[in-house]
């Protein structure tokens, strides 16, 4: 992976320099690198990623694809509840961190989601949330290779939320970690299987409308789906 | 038995509360927003072909029960932006007609996802004597809440919607910047060209 990522960078910026540049937006500096990448993304979700997750939702039942999906989301619990004590949130990052030990006491090791049939819902929180809580702007919009958008702000505070949710806490060798990695991938595509069509349909332009989707929601998630108004109506 | 007790006593609380505040509006705007999402839940349930993602059946029940308490040329007028005083009447009517489909079509995506999912009303913070309010609402199914909001505006004793925020995404807003694109590229005839395109494409 490693010495993978350097290459699709230079794939990515390549492919950049010949795409078109729309209108420009502040929030979004580098838009013809980040539209060159999403090119790239686009390319290879549609030869592998995709064909990987309908594969996954027809030949797997779905029991264990629940399983699958809970044992993830479990992991990530433990990295939530760490996020919210960093926000200082007491009582969430309690919740949280009751919901996995229930659910990996009583759940199998997270395979059951019994913590949320008990009313522990999820209230997810990563590095890039509590980094924004703290503060920090997001930053320029950013298309990472094969993971797609971000911004500068989440984009460092990813290697730390990707090894506290998924690969660090799988023990065993790096073949086990990898394929590991690779199931919760396909997994967490298969469910927006039914989402990129819409995206096809409802969109004007499929990059611009990400972007904005996901610039909107992070700044909603930070502020725990309450943002300071920006006050922009055009017809008032 | 005991957590049954509260949810009503809760419940009953509220409604009264909610009756104290409606001393101007007949209807506050949060019930609502409750009442519209229990009516249109209950309608999906009912009814297989719209669960199949039937837009027809979706735009039917839109006109039916959403579009008395939408209203439509603000969210498209609010999308437009500035451009929204130089258009004229006639676009202005075809802006609206192709922008409500591609929502409609939105929704019927969303509702064909309707399974055991319940909305509840977050705390309402406003004013029922505001003209402009926000109503919180999520919606629980499997996994993680839904966040599901409301711009509602005043108009006589009811309420009209003009915005609403899908996972802290605000509709309008998200599709200002798309429009005003095609907009610098094409003008409003090319919006109104590239929507119906889009509205045309997904219809096959």
């Amino acid at each position: 992976m490693r010495r993978v990522l350097p290459v699709l960078l230079l794939a990515a910026t390549l492919l950049g320099g010949c795409a078109t540049v729309g209108t420009p937006s502040p929030k979004d500096p580098l838009q013809g690198l980040n539209r060159g990448t999403q090119a790239f993304n686009d390319a290879v979700d549609e030869a592998a990623l995709k064909p990987l997750a309908e594969a996954w939702v027809e030949y797997v039942p779905q029991p264990v694809r629940t399983g699958v999906r809970n044992f993830f989301g479990n992991l990530g619990d433990g990295w939530s509840a760490v996020n919210h004590l960093l926000q200082a949130k007491p009582e969430p990052a309690l919740n949280m961190t009751l919901r996995m030990a229930v659910n990996t006491v009583f759940g199998l090791g997270g395979v059951l989601d019994i913590a949320s049939e008990a009313g522990l819902e999820r209230d997810s929180e990563d590095l890039g949330q509590t980094l924004g809580r703290w503060g920090m702007p997001a930053g320029p919009y950013l298309v990472l290779p094969l993971l797609g958008p971000s911004t500068l702000r989440d984009t460092a505070a990813l290697p730390l939320d990707m090894a506290a949710t998924s690969t660090a806490l799988v023990t065993g060798s790096e073949g086990r970690r990898l394929s590991g990695t690779l199931l919760n991938v396909v997994d967490t595509r298969a469910r927006f299987l039914g989402a990129g069509r819409l995206l096809d349909d409802i969109a004007l332009d499929r990059y611009s409308f990400l972007r904005d989707a996901y610039l909107a929601r992070r700044q909603n998630q930070v502020y725990d789906g309450d943002p300071p108004e920006e006050g922009d109506d055009a017809t008032k | 038995m005991l957590k049954k007790w509260i949810t009503s006593t809760t419940a009953a609380l509220a409604l009264m509360a909610t009756m104290a505040g409606t001393a101007l509006a007949a209807v506050a705007p949060d019930a609502l927003v409750r009442d519209l999402s229990v009516e249109i839940i209950d309608a999906v349930k009912a009814d297989p072909a719209i669960q199949a993602g039937d837009v027809k059946r979706v735009i039917a029940l839109v006109d039916d029960k959403v579009l008395p308490y939408l209203n439509f040329q603000r969210m498209t007028a609010s999308a437009v932006g500035v451009h929204w005083r130089s258009a004229t009447p006639e676009q202005r009517q075809r802006l609206q007609d192709e922008f409500k489909l591609m929502l409609v079509r939105t929704y019927a995506g969303a509702l064909a996802q309707v399974k055991d999912q319940k909305v509840e009303l977050r705390p309402f913070r406003g004013n029922a004597s505001d003209p402009e309010v926000v109503v919180r609402t999520q919606v629980k199914g499997s996994g993680e809440p839904i966040q599901l909001d409301y711009r509602l505006e005043k108009a006589g004793d009811s309420w009209k919607i003009y915005d609403v925020n899908v996972l802290g995404i605000w509709l309008v807003s998200q599709y200002r910047n798309s429009f005003s694109q095609e907009i610098n590229a094409g003008g409003i005839d090319g919006l109104i060209t590239k929507l119906a395109e889009r509205n045309q494409a997904a219809a096959k």
